[in-house]
């Protein structure tokens, strides 16, 4: 196939939205989302929350361990001041990962209210596919694209919370447990997959060892001051080993 | 009085829900302000990215939620331990990854439970 001519005008938005989509489907995610999201609707049966509500929850929090914490606490009747500080912490991770992705989607044009989509739609998911795929895209392309990538991500999950939720009540315990654990399988395969630098790498070794000690000391905020930690001591051992060179 | 206990869950829902997770991804526009996708400083972020990514995996795994936890902690570390190695050793694939870490977990809660 001809490549197109340097000066061609860029293909509309809404094809390069489509063009997410279709990523989307094809991307090992969408399988570990369904699954996961079973687990999160039947959850949310079980805890009393409406269909509704609980799919309502996958388009405002779109963040599943988020969404696990919200669920259980608020069904136990949890005070909401609580559940709001459990969730927030929850979510801390959201900021590193909108940060690291903004320098690649923004250009010298963008606009902050363009930013608004791709930031919410921002969650671990949409974040590893998206860093594995836009560097080989141009610029202009990219936010359409990580916009119809989540869009296709977040119907897997709401195929998911439905099936799950009308099938609750015959989830055999076992099934849960499997579901329960696609998300820390799949998040951690991914983002070695995606760990092409050895900063990457250690990074995910250190804070995959900080990460529970800090845990267990019942240090407050331990997933801030894990990747804190980790990913300071991952960067100096990585420019140690450059200036040693 | 009835609509407003109907909405009520929704107003919970927006409350402790969207904005405690929301507040962050907004400070992350504030934030990226200023780097670009050549800085040190991306590398850094980047790097932290990835261990808060890590200590939650290592959470869902040491400290999971209900049903999981029903699991030995053995069967499920040695779950996401063989799961990791069918990764390495198949191609770098995610999803051989994930349906072994996933087979080894089922087929050893099985067992153990026995």
């Amino acid at each position: 196939m001809a490549l197109p001519p340097p000066n061609d005008p860029p293909p509309p938005s809404a094809l390069i939205f489509f063009d997410g989509l279709r990523k989307s489907a094809t991307s090992v995610f969408s399988l570990v989302l369904v699954g996961t999201y079973v687990g999160i609707g039947a959850l949310g049966h079980d805890y009393g929350f409406s269909l509704p509500w609980v799919m309502l929850s996958t388009v405002l929090v779109w963040a599943g361990p988020g969404q696990v914490i919200l669920i259980t606490a608020l069904g136990a009747g949890a005070a909401a001041i609580e559940v709001a500080l459990a969730v927030g912490l929850s979510s801390v991770r959201l900021l590193p990962m909108v940060v690291a992705l903004l320098p690649l989607i923004k250009g010298r044009t963008t606009r902050d209210r363009e930013l608004l989509l791709p930031v919410h739609f921002t969650a671990a998911t949409m974040w590893v596919e998206s860093l594995r795929l836009l560097p080989g895209m141009p610029r202009e392309r990219r936010i359409a694209f990580c916009n119809g990538l989540a869009v296709g991500f977040m119907v897997f999950a709401h195929v998911g919370t439905v099936v799950g939720f009308y099938l609750a009540a015959s989830l055999p315990l076992l099934l849960t447990a499997g579901l329960l654990f696609l998300t820390p399988i799949s998040f951690l395969v991914s983002t070695a997959r995606n760990a092409r630098f050895l900063v990457d790498r250690l990074a995910l070794g250190l804070g995959l060892a900080v990460g529970p000690a800090l845990a267990w000391a019942q240090i407050g905020l331990d997933l801030l001051w894990t990747g804190i930690i980790a990913g300071t001591a991952a960067y100096a051992l990585d420019r140690l080993r450059e200036a040693l060179r | 009085m009835s609509a407003m206990s109907e909405l009520l869950p929704y107003l919970v829902l927006v409350l402790v829900g969207f904005l405690p997770t929301e507040v962050w991804r907004m400070l992350g526009i504030v934030v990226a302000r200023g780097i670009d996708e050549e800085s040190e400083l991306l590398i850094w972020v980047r790097a932290v990215a990835v261990a808060v990514l890590a200590g939650v995996i290592a959470k869902l795994v040491m400290v999971p939620p209900d049903a999981l936890a029903a699991v030995p902690l053995a069967v499920r570390l040695t779950a996401i331990a063989c799961g990791f190695a069918a990764f390495l050793l198949v191609r770098r694939s995610v999803f051989v990854g994930v349906a072994i870490g996933e087979t080894v977990l089922v087929v050893g809660a099985t067992l153990v439970g026995r």
